[in-house]
């Protein structure tokens, strides 16, 4: 049979400037041309330095653990109806997939000569992640969350104040992640002289979507190797859940080629997409430029970007990576909406099969699996990234299922 | 319609820089924001720079954004900047569109030019498009004949000056300092740094200067390097202190304060 993709190149190239078909580019105010441009071509060159190369490899190795392992879920597999293995990036230090972007980021910020970052944060791992890699490497940091997400993460919160960063309660707008990106872009603009901003998904104008596509393709490059030595075949489905996108571009960039490999995202569907309170930028949304580049956006009839709604505060964003729009249109992946009671079920099986406690937006990735499952049947192997650990989200889910002390 | 270079020569021409005042639209309503820039045009704008709110204003420092909020919250949009352009324009002022790019996206590039041009209206200032993500927009105003103004900073390249110089027609927008809109005390000395390097490189196209004037003083300064001075915050303070016909009176006090200073 052949496929339709099998004319695909084997990763996908944006173009100079970050463009993906009709998605991504630079869509920023001029004051920040300069340093994305000096960020694109320092980006460009430690790419091609195997020195940098190596120093990263070490920190993935000696300080993240990698590479995190792969695990046969059986007891949830048999609920699944398919064989489902997770790539464990919860074991990650500092509990998420983020860490393996910042770590490049902030090596990359030494390499540039700045003395501080900032980030952005929505659940609080990409700001914990960026808290570490200052404490480690000696920047100063300053983390922008909405206060909302203040709220509903304050163990962040307080994991990064330990670590020696500012955290700035942002109260404008929806006070969620999308306000923390625009406080963030501010200091950027007004800073960026000292400053360089880690930016915590495959989201933002050129060089982000590319550059944290490259720090997070080794979650794809690990668990493709892994399977194929655990299996000896490639899985049928690999599942991701979407917030920015990361995790999934993460997991997806190794498997791209595999044209008989379905790549699955599983966006936050929120109280339902009919209702409209949801996070489903591809499933829901329609394109527009939000933070720097175009790509699926909730947006209402004046342009004005739509609040997002999920249970899940890393994937309560309106927007999406471009390359994931792209994806979409192209046909190579699929994106389906997950609600915030189906992401809770799966959350409460994988505790309850696994002793896996996932973080609640990874919960969306298992609840993705639970319905690919059924469509695959038994011989069907699925690969989920579990991108987090849910410690963060013990206070979220004691109140959700009523069992708080 | 004006064109804004015709404006800037005319202000030329009389011996002084001309003065550019901003509103958004929508705040406290459309009609009082439109009442507000009429006032600023008899207080001695000669441009009057109308915000479209948007969602997301990553330039905008906390004075916009709490005057463009409640606007967005009202379902102000680009159809009520339309009115404000034709109103601007009947009453002898240019007007210019100040607007992030997404609005103006959604409602249609082609269709946004083709309105704009109708309406009366002069041009568009485009905080977050640069040049080289323009080529819509680049061609819609070739064939309406609208101005398009694009941004330099302090941290600009030689060559993007060049390249964004090239790209606009109207005017260039310098932004002063390094960061967002709001009132600050003094006049940075990048200003005048980055307008002496934009006329080295781009003699031919005039240069405005913005972000953070608030006095007649600071107007008069820049009014001594730039063709024109941009004023925003401080005219938006007015409305947010008095969200009435008090605060449009004292939208026009300001005008003829700073159109005081830019002939001092
Ligand atoms: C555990 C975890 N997974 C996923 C996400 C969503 O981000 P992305 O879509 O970029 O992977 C977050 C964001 O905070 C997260 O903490």
């Amino acid at each position: 049979m052949t496929h339709p993709h099998a004319t695909l190149p084997p990763v996908i190239v944006p173009d100079a400037t970050g463009h993906f078909g009709a998605y991504g580019g630079r869509f920023v105010p001029e004051a920040l041309v300069a340093a994305i441009d000096d960020l694109t071509e320092a980006f460009h060159a430690t790419q091609a330095d195997p020195q940098f190369r190596a120093e990263l490899a070490g920190l993935l190795r000696d300080y993240t653990g990698r590479p995190s392992p792969l695990t046969d879920v059986h007891r949830f597999s048999e609920v699944a109806g398919a064989r489902v293995l997770l790539k464990r990036e919860d074991l990650n230090h500092t509990g998420s997939h983020k860490i393996n972007n910042v770590l490049g980021q902030a090596l990359l910020t030494k390499r540039i000569g700045k003395k501080r970052v900032i980030a952005e944060t929505g659940a609080g791992q990409h700001g914990v992640a960026t808290a570490t890699a200052a404490a480690l490497m000696d920047l100063e940091c300053t983390v922008y969350m909405g206060e909302e997400d203040t709220r509903r993460q304050a163990l962040n919160v307080a994991r990064m104040r330990l670590l020696g960063a500012e955290v700035v309660p942002v109260t404008t707008g929806s006070r969620t992640l999308k306000d923390a990106i625009n406080e963030a872009m501010r200091d950027w603009v007004t800073n960026v002289e000292s400053t360089n901003y880690v930016f915590g998904t495959v989201a933002g104008p050129h060089p982000f979507p590319l550059m944290v596509r490259e720090y997070q393709r080794v979650i794809g490059d690990e668990a493709r190797e892994q399977i194929l030595e655990r299996v000896g075949r490639l899985p049928d489905v690999v599942a991701a859940c979407v917030g920015g996108g990361s995790n999934a571009i993460g997991i997806f960039t190794a498997f791209v080629p595999d044209s008989q490999v379905r790549l699955v995202g599983l966006e936050a569907g929120g109280d339902g997409i009919d209702t409209g309170r949801h996070a489903s930028s591809i499933t829901g949304g329609v394109p527009g430029v939000l933070h720097g580049a175009r790509s699926y956006l909730l947006q209402d009839e004046n342009g004005q970007t739509i609040e997002s709604h999920s249970i899940s505060a890393g994937l309560d964003y309106p927007g999406v990576g471009p390359e994931h729009s792209y994806l979409n249109d192209i046909g190579r992946a699929e994106y389906r909406p997950i609600t915030d009671a189906e992401a809770m079920d799966a959350f409460a099986l994988l505790s309850r099969t696994e002793g896996i406690i996932p973080a609640i937006e990874s919960a969306h990735a298992l609840a993705g699996a639970l319905k690919l499952g059924k469509e695959i049947g038994p011989e069907g192997i699925i690969l989920v990234n579990l991108s987090g650990r849910g410690d963060k989200d013990v206070e979220t889910a004691s109140k959700y299922f009523g069992i708080a002390p | 319609m004006t064109a804004l270079g015709d404006t800037l020569a005319k202000a030329k021409a009389d011996g002084r820089a001309a003065l550019i005042g901003y509103l958004p639209v929508g705040y406290p309503s459309v009609q009082v924001s439109i009442d507000g820039m009429l006032a600023m045009v008899a207080g001695g704008c000669d441009i009057i720079e109308i915000g479209v709110p948007y969602s997301d204003p990553v330039m905008d420092g906390p004075t916009i954004q709490a005057a463009a909020e409640p606007a967005v919250q009202a379902g102000v949009g680009i159809a009520d900047a339309l009115r404000a352009v034709t109103a601007v324009s009947e009453a002898g002022a240019a007007a210019v569109i100040m607007s992030y790019w997404n609005p103006i996206d959604r409602y249609g590039v082609a269709r946004f030019a083709a309105d704009l041009a109708a309406a009366g209206g002069s041009g568009v200032i485009t905080p977050d498009l640069i040049p080289d993500e323009a080529g819509d927009w680049l061609a819609a105003a070739d064939e309406h004949g609208l101005d398009r103004v694009f941004l330099v900073a302090p941290s600009s390249t030689d060559a993007r000056i060049v390249s964004t110089a090239a790209a606009s027609r109207g005017f260039v927008y310098a932004a002063a300092v390094m960061g967002v809109t709001g009132a600050r005390e003094s006049v940075s000395s990048a200003a005048r740094e980055l307008v002496a390097r934009f006329r080295a490189l781009a003699p031919e196209m005039p240069v405005c200067v913005g972000l953070g004037v608030s006095t007649g003083a600071q107007a008069g300064e820049i009014a001594a390097f730039a063709d024109g001075v941009i004023v925003g915050s401080a005219f938006v303070r007015r409305l947010l202190d008095s969200p009435d016909a008090a605060g449009v009176a004292a939208a026009g006090d300001l005008a003829r304060e700073l159109a005081a200073g830019i002939r001092s």
